[in-house]
C-alpha cells in the first residue's frame, strides 16, 4: 500500500462510453492480487475532490525507453464515463499526471486447482475477473458469462478468449450474443453442474439475483462490490455493507474498502433492507 | 565555489493548548482518521501534533444508512451517522496501538443526554494515555425533543458543566457552526468550563439527484466539509477568537499550509485537517514540510510569533 505520485501511459475508448487507461504503477506486478482496487486521483485539479476507487484490470511490464533502464511496470483500469470524475479521466493523456494509493482491500480466493469455476460479470463489473483468469486459468476450467445491457457494455471478452477462458456473452436487447439476462445462462450452468466455484461482480441487482441461484444450488459464491467510498483505507466508513447476521442491537458494518471489495456470500447479509439503522443524528461524522 | 549559506536554524513549531504541548499545530479532525491505526501505514503518527480520534459513544453505534457520503463542488456531505465500536471497546482494543506513539492522544466523544456525556468522559479520564477530550456537541439531546446541544447556550452550559466535574484533564468543546451567533455558544462553553474550543464542525447541507429526485444521503441532510467551508471557518474562527480567552483549534477544509496559516493568523493556536486525510493520505506531512518552509522563507523563528497576527 503505497501512494504513487505518477503518469498515464495510455488512454483509449474500447467502447462507447469505455475507457482503458494504462497508469505507470512501479511494484504492482509483484503486490497486486486479482480483486484488489485503487484510488485513484487526476492530480492538480478540484474538482473532484475524492479519489475514485477502481478495480485493477491488470498488471504487465513495458519495454523500457532505453535498454539500460528497467521495464515500465504497469496497472490498466477500466473506466465507464459516468459523472464529473470520469469526464476529466477520458480527457488524459500519456504523460498527464495522476497519483494512485493502493493496491487496497482484500482479493478473491483462488478456491480448489481442478475445480470448475464460473466467473459472472456485468458490464465494468467484469474488469476484476480478468487478473483472476489469469490466475486460475492454469490449474482450472475457467468460464466466463458476461452480460450487459447491449453490445457496447461487452468489453474485451476476446482477452478473456485469448487466455483460455470459454465465454458466453448475453445482452438485455440481444444486440450481441444470447438475448436475456446474465443469470439466466449461470442457472443453466449450475443446473447442469454445481461442483463448481462462482466469482461475480456488475451491478449490485445482478449480484443479488446470483447470490439467490447459487445459494439454492449450494455453490460458493464471491462477489466484488461497489460502493461509495471517500478514503479506501477504513477511516472515513462510507462504504460499509451489512454483514451476515446484521441486526438493530447487533450491527455488523463491514467497509467494502477493508474487508472486501472481495466478500465470500457468507459474509455479508442478504435480501432484508428493513433493518436500516435509524440514527439519532445523521449531521455529524 | 559557491559559498556556504550559514545553517539553516528550523522554526519552532511547538504550541500550547491547555496546558498540553504539541510538538506542531497539526492534528487530524475527528472522524476522518479513524482511530489512527487506519493511517498508520501512510504517516508517521509521531510526527503529528496530536491524534485526534473518531467520536466514541457509551454504547456502540451501527451508524446510518448507505449511501453516507457523497461529493459536491470542492467538498463532500457526510451522514455517516456516528458509527463508532464504543467507549469501552476503544479502551480495550483501540487505545494499545495508540499508546505506542509518542503523541498525544485526544479522545473525541459525544452522547444523546447529558449523563450519557458525562459517563463517556468519566471513563475516559481513568485512561492515563488520553491527554485531552474532544466534545462533539452538535448532537440532538434526545430528552429535550431533539434539540442540538451545541445551537442552545443554556444546554451547552449545563452539560459542559456536568462533563467538567467528571474530568481533570483538559476539555475541548467542539462547536457546531449552524447557529446564529457562535459568539453566544463559544462564550457559552467557556464560562462551564471548557479549556479549548475546537471548529468548526460540518455545515449542514443537502445534494439531490435529479434524474431519481432523491436525496443523495439515505439520511436526506449529511454535514458538508472540505474546501467548499474554509471561508466560513475562518470567519467563525475570527469571531471566536475575539469573545473568548481560552485556546482556539481551527478546523475546515484545511488542505496545504497555506490554508493552516489563515486560521493560525487570525488566532487558531492549531490546526484539524480532516477531508484532506481521505484526499491525501500524507496531506498533514505536507502541510507540515510546508509550514516549515514558509516560515524559513518568511523569517519566522516561532510559529507562535504568527498565531494571533492579522492586521486588521
Amino acid at each position: 500500500m503505497k501512494n504513487h505520485k505518477t503518469i498515464v501511459l495510455s488512454n483509449q475508448e474500447i467502447s462507447p462510453g469505455y475507457y482503458r487507461m494504462r497508469i505507470l504503477a512501479p511494484d504492482y506486478n509483484k503486490l497486486a492480487r486479482p480483486g484488489q482496487f485503487v484510488m485513484f486521483r487526476v492530480q492538480r485539479s478540484l474538482p473532484p475532490l475524492l479519489r475514485r476507487p477502481f478495480g485493477i484490470f491488470r498488471v504487465g511490464f513495458m519495454p523500457a525507453d532505453c535498454d539500460t533502464m528497467p521495464p515500465k511496470e504497469f496497472i490498466e483500469i477500466i473506466y465507464k464515463v459516468v459523472g464529473s470524475g470520469t469526464e476529466i479521466m477520458q480527457g488524459l493523456h500519456y504523460g498527464d499526471p495522476v497519483e494512485l494509493l493502493g493496491p487496497l482491500g482484500q482479493g478473491f480466493e483462488f478456491g480448489e486447482a481442478d475445480e470448475e469455476k464460473i466467473l459472472v460479470g456485468g458490464g465494468i463489473g467484469l474488469v476484476p475477473l480478468y487478473m483472476l483468469a489469469e490466475k486460475m486459468i492454469d490449474h482450472s476450467k475457467v468460464r466466463l458469462l458476461m452480460g450487459g445491457r447491449t453490445r457496447d457494455d461487452i468489453i474485451t471478452v476476446t482477452e478473456f478468449e485469448r487466455l483460455g477462458v470459454e465465454t458466453y456473452v448475453s445482452t438485455e436487447d440481444g444486440s450481441l450474443g444470447e438475448a436475456g439476462l446474465v443469470t439466466q445462462v449461470l442457472e443453466k450452468k449450475l443446473q447442469e453442474n454445481n461442483q463448481v466455484s462462482v466469482y461475480a461482480c456488475g451491478p449490485m441487482p445482478m449480484i443479488e439475483a446470483v447470490e439467490k441461484i447459487c445459494s439454492a444450488h449450494r455453490t460458493p459464491l464471491q462477489v466484488s462490490l461497489e460502493a461509495l467510498m471517500a478514503c479506501g483505507v477504513g477511516a472515513c466508513l462510507g462504504c460499509v455493507v451489512k454483514g451476515a447476521g446484521h441486526t438493530q442491537e447487533q450491527p455488523s458494518y463491514l467497509c467494502t474498502c477493508k474487508v472486501g471489495p472481495v466478500f465470500h456470500a457468507r459474509q455479508l447479509a442478504w435480501g432484508s433492507d428493513d433493518d436500516a439503522a435509524a440514527s439519532d443524528c445523521g449531521v455529524c461524522r | 565555489m559557491i559559498k556556504r549559506r550559514k545553517k539553516i536554524i528550523r522554526p519552532r513549531l511547538s504550541v500550547n493548548i491547555a496546558g498540553m504541548e504539541l510538538r506542531n499545530p497539526v492534528m487530524p479532525a475527528s472522524g476522518t482518521f479513524g482511530y489512527g491505526e487506519e493511517y498508520a501505514p501512510y504517516l508517521d503518527l509521531n510526527s503529528l501534533g496530536a491524534i485526534v480520534t473518531k467520536g466514541l459513544s457509551l454504547h456502540p453505534k451501527a451508524g446510518n444508512r448507505t449511501p453516507r457520503i457523497c461529493e459536491t463542488v470542492s467538498g463532500m456531505l457526510n451522514a455517516i451517522g456516528l458509527q463508532n465500536v464504543g467507549v469501552d471497546v476503544f479502551i480495550k482494543h483501540k487505545m494499545p496501538f495508540l499508546e505506542q506513539f509518542d503523541t498525544p492522544v485526544i479522545v473525541n466523544f459525544f452522547g444523546n443526554t447529558q449523563d450519557e456525556y458525562a459517563a463517556v468522559a468519566e471513563r475516559l479520564d481513568a485512561i492515563s494515555g488520553v491527554r485531552a477530550l474532544e466534545m462533539n456537541i452538535s448532537c440532538p439531546n434526545v430528552k429535550h425533543g431533539g434539540i442540538v446541544f451545541g445551537t442552545d447556550p443554556k444546554a451547552i452550559s449545563s452539560v459542559v458543566r456536568q462533563v467538567r466535574k467528571k474530568t481533570s484533564k483538559p476539555l475541548i468543546v467542539k462547536l457546531t457552526p449552524n447557529v446564529t451567533d457562535i459568539q453566544v455558544t463559544a462564550k457559552a462553553a467557556e464560562d462551564a468550563g471548557a479549556d479549548a474550543l475546537s471548529l468548526i464542525n460540518t455545515l449542514t447541507g443537502m445534494s439531490v439527484d435529479v434524474k431519481t429526485r432523491r436525496p443523495r444521503l439515505a439520511n436526506t441532510i449529511g454535514g458538508l466539509s472540505g474546501p467548499a467551508i474554509r471561508p466560513i471557518a475562518v470567519r467563525l474562527v475570527h469571531q471566536v477568537v475575539q469573545a473568548v480567552s481560552i485556546p482556539v483549534i481551527g478546523i475546515g477544509g484545511i488542505t496545504r499550509a497555506m490554508d493552516a496559516l489563515e486560521f493560525l493568523i487570525v488566532g487558531a493556536k492549531a490546526v484539524q485537517v480532516g477531508t484532506a486525510n481521505f484526499v491525501d493520505p500524507h496531506a498533514m506531512a505536507t502541510i507540515l514540510n510546508e509550514l516549515e518552509d514558509f516560515c524559513l522563507a518568511e523569517g519566522i523563528d516561532d510559529i507562535n510569533d504568527l498565531i494571533g497576527s492579522l492586521e486588521v
